[in-house]
């Protein structure tokens, strides 16, 4: 059997090529992707720790947690095809009227 | 692996369940009432707000656990609970004519707002990492719609996409810390979180660190505290001004409902680990806020960086960990609630057809235009900047008073020094509006009894909070058996 703390560091991982994803890309889309890759990340950690905990709450948690990620993709979604209908660009350093 | 149904004890959450049944009724009517006469659904929202208030005194007093201790109710969530009601009454009144001025008159709206107190109630009670986690989505989800609503408005949608793009990252730190929580100690909830670290301790548990370093920054994102305060002046600029009042009192309440419970109650064993990062961040945090809003000439922006100054005053409390700093940050919360949805009130009150008042050149010559505005402007000024006798003054007391009891007086000192920097911008736009000619194409506002009520309101509870804060505080004290176990 693989030992929990693989898990965590694979989690790990993953949730810092999110981190990573999320500052340096500058499309809106592959920063929302980036986004997801944290979230899997977590629901890697819940899942492993409920597996090696013996308890059922990690496993009901990333139920949660998917149904939380899918109302965030209908909103972010809806906000970038927004974007893009107005502005015909999903780059965000181009979506920069306001600033001090 | 045991699983036991939850017994469902609805009446303990009535006022948040009472304000979700007024969203969903507001949704329903909506499709009943014709455009242009969307009015009538504020109404109801107000009624609903009216409701959830009242059932929200008369659960007033009362303890206990409800659905497997993944929520209480508490003073401490009830108390949180008004802020957000009293929030959301007043964003109700000042919106039903910013909306049609500005062309976005739909009843979304107000269902919005409804299931963001749902959120921010669900956060504030929350006793799980979980439910905090879930309260606080329901409330961004519709904050990010919210901050968008005009959307075919440039900058509100580039404020929606930014709000949303930070919010969702920060979530997942959040998120992220709850698991390394569930990983560590096996356990989401809050009371056994305490009970396992009171047995197993916190040595040789390296995840417990990462994990509270994660909560810090999610929680830091949401009351928008430095490094992670980006996202504030954009978002608050973009967005509608009801919406920006609405989101500087509501969410930053519900952020730090969610924080003072989690770390204060939850993490005690490993305080001495974060009282000094959050005293460090609380002294970065106002010093940038009150700087960088000395540089703004857009009021918008200004009250966004004080809004990120003032989250900075609320760490000072929070770094204290006691029940008088506890007390304080309530206190705080409702002082600052009437103060800054009253300063916005005025920016809603010049609000004219499409068009906003929102450059400090704009305000110049209102003493003359508009004499009560530009009073009520005054005050919410001079309690911004903490000076007697108004409610900003007493919080600040009380905090910095919290500071000094738990042996940080060096961080009290450097929040005096930073109040008297805010005084520079806060009293800058008193000067401009009591002593520049107004710009001669300046049209008088119009009349708008709502928001004037709302602005009566505000005003009328600054000075009252600065002159009998008795009364308030000893409710505020009541709650604190929340979070520390007498």
């Amino acid at each position: 059997m693989v030992p929990v703390s693989y898990y965590l560091i694979l989690s790990g991982i993953l949730f810092t090529i999110g981190t990573v994803g999320i500052l340096v890309r500058r499309n809106a889309l592959i920063i929302f992707m980036s986004i997801e890759v944290m979230l899997n990340a977590v629901n890697l950690t819940f899942l492993a720790a409920g597996r090696y905990l013996n308890s059922l709450d990690g496993q009901v948690i990333v139920f949660l947690v998917l149904t939380v990620a899918a109302a965030e993709v209908a909103v972010g979604l809806a906000l970038i095809v927004a974007i893009f209908r107005s502005r015909g660009t999903t780059d965000v350093d181009e979506v920069n009227l306001l600033k001090w | 692996m045991d699983f036991v149904v939850p017994t469902v004890d609805l009446g303990s959450i009535a006022p948040a369940l009472l304000v979700l049944a007024t969203a969903l009724l507001v949704l329903v009517g909506e499709l009943f009432t014709a455009p242009g006469r969307k009015g009538a659904l504020a109404v109801l929202a107000l009624l609903g707000v009216a409701g959830a208030m009242a059932k929200s005194f008369l659960l007033w007093g009362q303890s206990q656990a409800a659905f497997s201790g993944m929520v209480a109710l508490d003073n401490y969530g009830l108390f949180f609970g008004l802020i957000f009601l009293i929030a959301l009454g007043m964003t109700v009144l000042l919106s039903v004519r910013y909306l049609g001025q500005m062309d976005m008159d739909h009843g979304e709206y107000y269902v919005l707002l409804l299931l963001a107190v749902f959120g921010m109630m669900l956060m504030a009670s929350g006793t799980d990492l979980i439910v905090i986690f879930l309260g606080l989505e329901i409330l961004s989800l519709a904050l990010y719609v919210l901050a968008g609503f005009a959307r075919t408005d440039l900058g509100a949608q580039e404020a929606a996409l930014k709000y949303f793009l930070l919010g969702a990252f920060s979530s997942g730190f959040l998120l992220y810390g709850a698991a390394l929580t569930y990983a560590a100690t096996g356990t989401t909830n809050l009371a056994r979180i305490v009970s396992f670290l009171a047995q197993a301790g916190v040595a040789g548990n390296p995840l417990l660190w990462i994990a509270v370093g994660l909560l810090i920054v999610g929680f830091g994102f949401k009351v928008a505290t430095v490094p992670f305060q980006m996202w504030v002046p954009d978002v608050y600029q973009g967005a509608p001004t009801p919406v920006t009042a609405f989101m500087s009192v509501g969410a930053k309440a519900a952020g730090f409902a969610g924080f003072l419970r989690v770390f204060l109650y939850a993490f005690p064993a490993l305080s001495v680990d974060w009282t000094w990062l959050l005293a460090a961040l609380a002294v970065l945090t106002m010093t940038l806020g009150n700087v960088v809003a000395i540089a703004q000439g857009d009021i918008k922006r200004m009250l966004a960086y004080s809004s990120i100054a003032h989250a900075g005053y609320l760490l000072v409390a929070m770094a204290s960990n006691s029940q008088a700093g506890v007390s304080a940050v309530l206190f705080y919360m409702v002082a600052y609630a009437f103060t800054n949805l009253g300063a916005f009130a005025v920016v809603v009150y010049l609000a004219r057809q499409g068009q906003e008042a929102l450059e400090l050149s704009d305000y110049a010559g209102l003493g003359s235009r508009a004499p009560l505005v530009a009073l009520a402007m005054t005050i919410f000024m001079v309690s911004l900047a903490g000076v007697p006798p108004t409610a900003g003054f007493v919080a600040k007391f009380y905090l910095f008073g919290a500071a000094v009891e738990a042996g940080l007086v060096w961080l009290a000192v450097v929040s005096v020094l930073n109040s008297v920097i805010s005084a520079y911008y806060y009293l800058r736009l008193i000067v401009i509006m009591y002593m520049r000619e107004p710009v001669p194409e300046a049209a008088p506002a119009s009349t708008a009894p709502l928001v004037s009520v709302s602005l009566a309101i505000a005003a009328t509870a600054t000075l009252l909070l600065g002159l009998f804060p008795s009364a308030l505080l000893a409710l505020a004290q009541s709650t604190v058996g929340a979070i520390f176990k007498i």
